[in-house]
């Protein structure tokens, strides 16, 4: 290892331009014959669209036009999809409502776009925006799925009656029914995980411009995925064949899933960029972002876990309603199904699971993937019904749980993963120790003195990341392929730009990226360059979520550095008259090992472009490509444990500790990694125990902006400890699980389990607001006990 | 339109500019200076902060008209030669990830040291999360900027 | 926003004849309400009328006990102020802990109190200190100022000059912030004057804006001390009910921040 090699808490290069106002975001962008876009949007959660009346925005000036669906559609734009087949346990497949970037007969949810206006300023468009009549006729809303579900429910897409996306189902129903039966202990419970909004700091922007000339177009956007973006706005929208369609993705502010998706304003702003000749700019405001960014989680499961007489897991039955919202956003699908259910094993050893999945539209946003995506979700009901059943049982929560622990690995849960290593007593025994476990009976004591009621929650989460083996997804109904690939050059003079399909909006890429680099030839960390984030620069990529740019991503790196190390020891065996198997590269060098021969690094870059003296048959240049495709998921794991206090007089709730055991394989950054996990958790706790997205029941919004949806402050969250419990994954060649997500997925049950152990209380749902537990406080009566 | 003169980061700019241009759109739009971000319509966000007259303000919540005469520090106009104190802070403990929060959490920082030195408090872990309440983070979890924001409060 | 015109005349005289001369003209201080609302298209004003250019609208003057602030003065200022904390902490702290740093640099008491946001802090302040609103045409008293939510008892055209009170013995603000917003989810000023008369005024939990709590009042006027609020039950009719409290908890709330109020005024 160098200094900047692998291990390395290398401070990140990137940052120099975010500290000093330079960094390029899109809304950053203007281009010279800019114009900008507003959206009419609609005011209802479902109606029917009877007329549409623009004149009075057209007449103003410096109104370019004002475009609708009826027109998008007449040139061909097609609907926007959901890219991952997913079939109905009959057989039958998902029933996909038709979703048009800009509505033509009807809207279905508060924020659905029904035209747009073009203008000289984004004032005027907006002004210009708001003076469309839209003649409607009101439909009969539901955002609740569960009443979506119900006889009578007003029906939100013709082809999906019932308003039933599918109903699905994995493992084996019988089997798991009868070890049910058969078990000493059974515990059922309802859990609910809230719906939240992911709330990048950087709303969503998009630049389309349309060169009339060459007919091809440039968008310039906040997204994880270019590539992807290109791909679908090429094959499914019909924009732009691929080659005539560049997508970049510059500097963009945050993600966490839910700039994944392409979403009706890229789509209409290509457009509107043909139509009107001129570039285009729509930048969100957080309003809108609020009403039209994808969603998460909203789910409501029932659940049934067994123990048999030793208290060891025997089986989990799950049934889940999905709340998918109005239309099927491009992930949507897998988020509740293989993203989910397929984790529902946990860190335990049960012979059976079995998980029933109802997916229903929605008055409401559409939901997809956020930071966990489905993950979260059976992390949450796992780990709670831990808790819930070691306290039924008044057995420890990390006793009950080591009882059914896997140990030996590889190991095949009944529901498709195969976990392939993992220490889970190893991070428990960690956790507790960090936690200091063995002197909280004291710290809670000394917490009663001071008229505090202090409790302590555990969370033993797994996850799968590493998303993922193109054939094992694409059996299960994936759209594309999920390898990565990557691009390493060496230039003549010896310096090394790596082309990444990944995309980094906040993770550190150039400086990871550049490190394994570094630690592979031991070259400087600066003479490393990442490019990502154009389609015009790299070759191709999958972009990034999931926590897959260390396993995946990175790994497509290493492939290609393969490549070139084998070409750089032919060029060296050639001119130092060495055998190829004695080649060495490190510290910079290129050496014939046991002698003093050697070549320097950039010797070798340029023997490869002056090609005066290469071997027979061999090409100039040095640059090679790779695509790499995993044989498995990762899965990272950990044990997180978090203390509260609560104030009983009010129900205000401090996380008092928060303690984190992660087990993410290799870790290239320990401080980048360890950033990862703090956003993670204070997301986690976000949705513990303040975030929520509120409907009303006929679809509006209540939590359309930060007067009302409660977003994580600096106050609301403490400093964290971090430990770190490795066991390497096999399956790739660095060794990584990744660590994007684990904090959102491991938290939010360490929470609620530490203040329902605070409050003696465990009816208490997400988020876990100080009103929701003076109520369960005066249910059982602590409050009056503590005064 | 409105004719203003003001001091932006020590130089003198003068403009005329619709009445309800905000600082924010002033200095995006106008001065094409785009290290300042807008996060939010609700003035709660804090990605717009910049110091008028030495003290914090979001730049979104304030009309460039009304600015006639004052002096304005982005985040442009920190560096003087080399990295204030307080952006290297931000460096040294990986304060940011993507970056998009970061220049109004800096000038927040910036400020709040500041006014704890003139006053003679101390700037402790509570004092900072407690400052930091008109500043939204969702990458870092406020861990490394707390982090940074003390280690800046010692060398500046 | 929607297009508007400023102006920033240098007299109170040149600020009411510029709100009489446009159509739907507004004064503006610190702006921290009015132009997110404008920038939400929720109000659209032809004309801001800028009061921090007139004489005597800055600054804070003691004259024994009484205290006199004027309607420009940044919730910094007053947060900031030594001769004030002297007299009357729980003012200073109050100022403290409105909005957040950025926002107390530019907002001020007279924007505040202008504005009559239920959920805001100062218009508790006023009525348990039992102020006096100074305006250009009259002096109000607190009690007969705050109107109902979003309403006072200005005129169209009147402007806030500056408050002014006697400081009390004792006083304090206690706050349980809105999780979101940071506003007052339900906010309690009491105070105490030297002659024992104790004023209890609530913010962010009526339906009608700030009110006071006499039934609090009359249990501290006998006995000083939060354990005197013991006994009370705060009713929960009239209290706003929403997605962030009920009108339950906000009624227990208003005893719990008494209580802590009583506490931190000593």
């Amino acid at each position: 290892m160098t200094g900047t090699g692998i291990g390395a808490s290398v401070k990140r290069k990137e940052d120099k331009r975010f500290i000093t106002g330079k960094g390029r975001y899109t809304d950053d962008i203007r281009m010279e014959n800019q114009a900008y876009a507003a959206f009419v949007r609609s005011p209802h959660a479902h109606a029917r669209i009877k007329g549409l009346d623009t004149s009075a925005a057209e007449a103003m000036d410096g109104v370019i036009a004002v475009l609708n669906g009826k027109q998008l559609t007449g040139d061909g734009i097609g609907n926007i999809i959901c890219g991952w087949m997913i079939h109905s346990k009959d057989g039958s497949p998902m029933n996909m409502g038709p979703w048009s970037a800009l509505a033509t007969d009807r809207v279905r949810y508060v924020g659905d776009a029904i035209a747009v206006v073009i203008a000289e300023t984004q004032q005027l468009a907006r002004i210009a925006a708001e003076s469309v009549v839209v003649d409607y006729e009101e439909l009969p809303a539901v955002a609740s799925a569960e009443k979506a579900l119900m006889a009578g429910a007003p029906q939100i897409h013709d082809n999906a009656p019932g308003n039933l996306i599918y109903d699905w189902e994995i493992g084996d129903q019988s089997a798991t029914d009868a070890a049910l039966a058969a078990s000493a202990h059974t515990v059922t419970m309802d859990i609910t995980n809230n719906r939240l909004s992911p709330n990048p700091m950087e709303p969503r922007s998009a630049v389309a411009i349309h060169d009339a000339a060459e007919d091809h177009y440039t968008l310039y956007t906040t997204s994880q995925n270019p590539h992807v973006a290109r791909l679908v706005l090429s094959a499914f929208y019909n924009v732009a064949p691929e080659h005539k369609l560049r997508v970049v993705a510059p500097d963009v502010g945050g993600g966490f899933g839910s700039k994944i998706y392409i979403y009706p304003e890229e789509i209409t702003c290509l457009w509107a960029s043909m139509k009107t000749g001129r570039s285009v700019k729509w930048t969100s405001d957080r309003s809108e972002a609020f009403m039209t960014d994808a969603h998460g989680r909203d789910h409501v499961s029932t659940a049934t876990i067994g123990f048999d007489a030793d208290y060891k897991v025997t089986a989990l039955k799950v049934d889940t309603i999905a709340n998918f919202g109005a239309y099927m956003s491009l992930f949507s699908s897998a988020v509740p199904t293989y993203l989910y259910a397929t984790l529902l094993s946990g860190q335990y050893n049960f012979a059976n699971v079995h998980c029933n999945v109802r997916a229903v539209y929605t008055n409401t946003v559409p939901v997809d993937a956020y930071r966990g995506a489905g993950r979260p979700e059976a992390c949450y009901l796992n780990e709670r019904i831990m808790e819930t059943s070691a306290r039924q049982f008044g057995l420890d929560p990390a006793d009950l749980r080591r009882r059914s622990f896997i140990r030996s690995f590889p190991h095949q849960t009944p529901v498709i993963m195969a976990y392939d290593a993992g220490d889970f007593d190893g991070n428990l025994d960690k956790a507790m120790a960090a936690a200091d476990v063995a002197g909280f009976p004291a710290r809670k004591a000394e917490a009663a003195r001071r008229g505090k009621l202090r409790g302590l929650g555990y969370s033993c989460y797994i996850e799968a990341c590493g998303i993922a083996p193109s054939q094992a997804v694409g059996s299960l109904g994936a759209g594309v392929g999920l390898w990565e690939s990557a691009e390493v050059r060496v230039n003549p003079v010896g310096t090394v730009e790596i082309l990444t399909g990944s995309h980094s909006h906040g993770q550190g890429h150039e400086t990871t990226f550049a490190q394994i680099v570094s630690d592979r030839f031991g070259i400087p960390i600066e003479n490393v360059s990442i490019v990502h984030g154009d389609t015009d620069k790299v070759q191709f990529g999958m972009g990034t979520y999931g926590s897959r740019s260390g396993a995946v991503g990175m790994s497509a790196i290493v492939k290609a550095m393969d490549k070139v190390e084998a070409k750089i020891k032919k060029i060296a065996a050639h001119t130092l008259e060495a055998s190829e198997d004695d080649i060495i590269i490190e510290g910079g060098e290129v050496k014939v090992a046991g002698t003093d021969k050697k070549m320097a690094w950039h010797e070798v870059g340029l023997a490869a472009y002056l090609a005066h003296n290469l071997p027979a048959g061999m090409e100039p240049g040095l640059k090679e490509g790779a695509f790499y495709d995993p044989v498995n998921f990762t899965f990272p794991a950990g044990t997180y444990i978090c203390e509260v206090e609560v104030d009983p007089e009010t129900g205000v709730t401090d996380v008092v500790r928060f303690t984190a055991a992660d087990d993410f394989g290799t870790i290239i950054n320990p401080m980048i990694v360890e950033g990862q996990v703090h956003g993670g958790v204070a997301q986690g706790i976000g949705q513990a125990m303040l975030e929520n997205v509120v409907y009303t029941d006929d679809g509006q919004l209540l939590t359309g902006s930060y007067m009302d949806y409660v977003m994580p402050r600096a106050d609301d969250v403490p400093s964290y400890t971090l430990e770190h419990n490795t066991t390497v994954c096999p399956n790739n060649p660095l060794g990584i699980k990744g660590c994007g997500e684990a904090g959102a997925i491991g938290s939010p049950p360490a929470v609620i389990n530490a203040i329902t152990d605070a409050i003696g209380n465990n009816n208490l749902s997400m988020p876990a607001t100080a009103q929701k537990i003076w109520m369960a406080l005066r249910e059982t009566g602590f409050a009056k006990a503590a005064e | 339109m409105t004719d203003v003169s003001m001091t932006v980061n020590g130089k003198a700019v003068k403009r005329s500019v619709p009445d309800e241009t905000l600082l924010s759109e002033f200095l995006r739009e106008t001065l094409r200076m785009t290290g300042t971000h807008v996060g939010c319509d609700t003035s709660q966000c804090g990605a717009c902060v910049v110091l008028i007259d030495g003290r914090s303000v979001k730049s979104c919540t304030v009309l460039a008209a009304s600015l006639d005469g004052s002096s304005v520090m982005t985040i442009e106009g920190l560096a003087n030669g080399e990295l204030h104190p307080m952006q290297k802070a931000f460096n040294d403990n990986h304060g940011l990830q993507c970056g998009f929060c970061t220049p109004g959490m800096i000038m927040s920082g910036v400020d709040m040291v500041q006014r704890y030195k003139a006053s003679g408090a101390e700037l402790t872990e509570e004092a900072i999360r407690h400052e930091l309440e008109g500043n939204i983070c969702r990458c870092t979890g406020y861990h490394n900027i707390v982090k940074a924001i003390r280690q800046a409060a010692a060398e500046m | 926003m929607y297009a508007t015109t400023y102006h920033k005349p240098s007299s109170a005289e040149a600020a009411v004849a510029a709100i009489a001369g446009a159509d739907e003209a507004k004064y503006l201080s610190g702006g921290q309400t009015l132009l997110p609302t404008m920038k939400q298209h929720l109000a659209a004003p032809t004309a801001l009328i800028d009061v921090r250019g007139i004489p005597g609208m800055v600054g804070i003057s003691i004259a024994g006990r009484q205290v006199t602030i004027g309607a420009a003065t940044t919730h910094a200022a007053v947060a900031s102020s030594k001769e004030l904390r002297a007299v009357c902490p729980g003012l200073a702290n109050l100022a403290a802990g409105i909005g957040d740093p950025a926002v107390r640099h530019m907002g001020t008491i007279g924007g505040s109190i202008a504005n009559n946001d239920p959920a805001a802090d100062y218009p508790s302040a006023m009525i348990a200190l039992n102020a006096h609103i100074t305006t250009n045409q009259r002096t109000i008293a607190a009690d007969d100022y705050f109107t109902g939510m979003f309403d006072t008892a200005l005129e169209p055209g009147e402007m806030v000059m500056s408050v002014s009170f006697a400081a009390p013995a004792k006083s304090a603000y206690a706050k349980f912030r809105n999780p979101a917003s940071r506003y007052a989810m339900t906010g309690v000023y009491v105070a105490q004057t030297g002659d024992g008369m104790v004023r209890v005024a609530v913010t962010g939990a009526g339906e009608n804006g700030v009110f006071r709590h006499e039934a609090m009042e009359d249990a501290l006027a006998a006995h000083w001390s939060p354990d005197a609020l013991d006994g009370i039950e705060v009713d929960s009719d009239g209290l706003l009910s929403d997605i962030h409290a009920s009108a339950e908890y906000r009624a227990h709330l208003i005893k719990v921040m008494a209580k802590r109020a009583v506490t931190a005024a000593g």
